[in-house]
């Protein structure tokens, strides 16, 4: 065996051993929710049940938070996408000085500790007399989510064929017709995985939410509580349902991706 | 700007400018302002508030340099999450390699949704996962010993261990990824033509593909660094008695004790400590903020 293959061989034994690190922790989890066992294990095994799904559909908490998840989770992608989609568009009309550091103050809120967001969410909001609450929640996530947005816009901007809209603009077409039949379709892939993220990234968030949620659950802060004073196996429920809704979100959010892709080098096969 | 204004026209110009600015003052640069000017206020209750005794001064920060544990905190942070960060790297860089040069194209795209499934799954699910794992008579001691390779259970909960294995399983991925987008864009000719000219395979890696990945090195060192500094639930969860992170401290001032000035001052000092790590960063690696994030 040549040394090339050895060492591809190796490589391939960890990554099937890194992968199994990472998959193994979630299938325990989520097999911990069928286990008649008050605690959330796999071991020993007591036998199969769905008592627990049965607790977590009776838990009003639960539906409580989630229903406020959802909640921040559509206000984070409604303020998200417009606003990372406009910050977008202004930066990519800015150069030199100005756009590095116009760039700088976008992505910032990324590279931020979510603590820190939510605190000084908290903290600016309150001098308006504007208490802490899910809205706070919602404003606090979009400061980075809609950086999320900004970075997958303008990546698909850079293929953006400006001369489309001066020919439009030459030929009568008004401001607001530029913007809706030219530009926004052409955007439409970044704007769909952006919305997918965003959600997805709100849905998750636990930082930013801890400090700005006021009295309020989201599923994430309410499984976190849980899961610190002694997790009943009803969260394992809860973790094999969000696992699998994870799962075939990832899975569909892949497909569409790469079916673009495909699409995108067909057509520029073509244009050759 | 002109050109936004050609393209665009009057109207629309001014919302893109409006809600980037609404964005970028509003939810960004004043919060950020609001939390540095808190942080030199005293805790007052509310009917003192802008009264004689609302004035600023250090006693917030004096409170953090003349508390020696909460010091020794910061620095442990400082040193595990940089320690997190060098561990992530070393583990995930052969990945990121093999996935971007050495494996089967098809292969790929499979492995690839195998790797996006836990990075999709919740970071507070996934810590309560490993917990599962780690606990004293979790699955992972009774498949040692099942295996014959322990003969009692391990205690995974103690000191830093378990939070550090912790941070590490819950942010690896964030490094994993730009590294691989890195390896990716270089041209499999570049290593070829070394292996060619007689460079061993670690020169290679040395002089070839890490100086070609470093925007991605430094993008991934950047967020572990960022996310474990600053994890509030990793340290709660997996933290032993003996563990403290300095989030913890964030946490009881703004809940426990409701000091949200010092809480603001604690948390700015957190922000700093990003700041310099970024730029400390941007100089070794010679990148750019865009590098960074993107």
């Amino acid at each position: 065996m040549s040394s090339q293959k050895l060492s591809a061989w190796l490589l391939w034994i960890y990554l099937l051993l890194f992968l199994f690190i990472m998959l193994s922790p979630l299938f325990v989890m989520g097999g911990a929710a069928l286990n008649d066992s008050r605690f959330p294990s796999v071991y020993p095994w007591k036998g199969f049940t769905t008592q627990w799904f049965v607790d977590l559909w009776n838990d009003p908490r639960m539906w409580i938070a989630g229903r406020n998840t959802l909640l921040v989770a559509f206000g984070v992608v409604a303020l998200a996408l417009p606003i990372g989609t406009a910050g977008a568009i202004l930066i990519n009309s800015l150069s030199g000085a100005t756009r590095a550091i116009v760039y700088g103050f976008m992505v910032a809120p990324i590279l931020t500790p979510g603590a820190v967001i939510g605190i000084s969410t908290l903290l600016f909001w309150r001098t308006f007399s504007i208490p802490a609450g899910l809205h706070l929640s919602a404003l606090g996530q979009t400061s980075f989510i809609a950086a999320y947005v900004m970075l997958l816009v303008l990546a698909r901007l850079q293929s953006f064929d400006a001369g489309l809209e001066e020919a439009a603009l030459d030929l009568g077409a008004s401001h607001g017709q530029v913007l809706r039949r030219i530009l926004l379709p052409h955007l439409y892939p970044a704007l769909g995985a952006g919305a997918i993220i965003g959600f997805f990234q709100s849905v998750e968030n636990f930082n930013v939410t801890l400090f700005t949620r006021g009295g309020s659950d989201t599923l994430t802060v309410y499984v976190g509580s849980m899961v610190r004073t002694g997790a009943p196996p009803t969260i394992n429920a809860l973790a094999l349902i969000l696992i699998l809704i994870t799962v075939t979100a990832t899975i569909i959010y892949e497909v569409l991706r790469r079916r673009a892709l495909a699409r995108e080098m067909a057509a520029d096969a073509l244009l050759k | 700007m002109s050109e936004l204004l050609r393209r665009y026209g009057i109207g629309l110009s001014a919302i893109f400018i409006a809600l980037t600015a609404f964005w970028l003052l509003m939810l960004v640069i004043l919060p950020d302002l609001y939390l540095f000017e808190n942080s030199f206020r005293p805790y007052l209750p509310a009917v003192d508030v802008g009264g004689p005794k609302d004035f600023y001064s250090f006693a917030n920060y004096l409170n953090f340099f003349q508390t020696p544990i909460h010091i020794q905190v910061f620095g442990l942070t400082v040193l595990f999450a940089s320690v997190v960060t060098a561990i992530c790297f070393a583990l995930s860089y052969p990945i990121a390699y093999y996935l971007a040069k050495v494996a089967n194209p098809r292969d790929v795209a499979t492995l690839f949704l195998l790797l996006l499934i836990p990075l999709w799954v919740s970071e507070i699910l996934r810590c309560f996962a490993l917990f599962i794992m780690l606990s004293f008579k979790g699955p992972l001691n009774m498949t040692l010993i099942g295996l014959g390779i322990i003969h009692d259970p391990i205690r995974w909960i103690t000191a830093y261990n378990s939070l550090m294995i912790g941070l590490v399983y819950v942010y690896i991925l964030f490094m994993l990824f730009p590294i691989y987008n890195a390896i990716q864009s270089l041209d499999i000719n570049q290593i070829e033509a070394a292996r060619d000219l007689g460079s061993p395979w670690w020169r290679t890696h040395w002089r070839v593909i890490i100086p070609h990945s470093k925007p991605g090195i430094a993008s991934g060192c950047v967020m572990v660094f960022m996310l474990s500094a600053g994890s509030l639930f990793v340290p709660s969860l997996l933290g032993s008695t003996t563990s403290r992170w300095f989030t913890e401290i964030i946490q009881q001032w703004m809940f426990d004790a409701f000091d949200w000035n010092t809480g603001a001052a604690y948390a700015f000092l957190l922000l700093l400590l990003c700041i310099i790590f970024v730029s400390i960063m941007m100089r070794v690696f010679r990148v750019s903020l865009a590098d960074i994030a993107k």
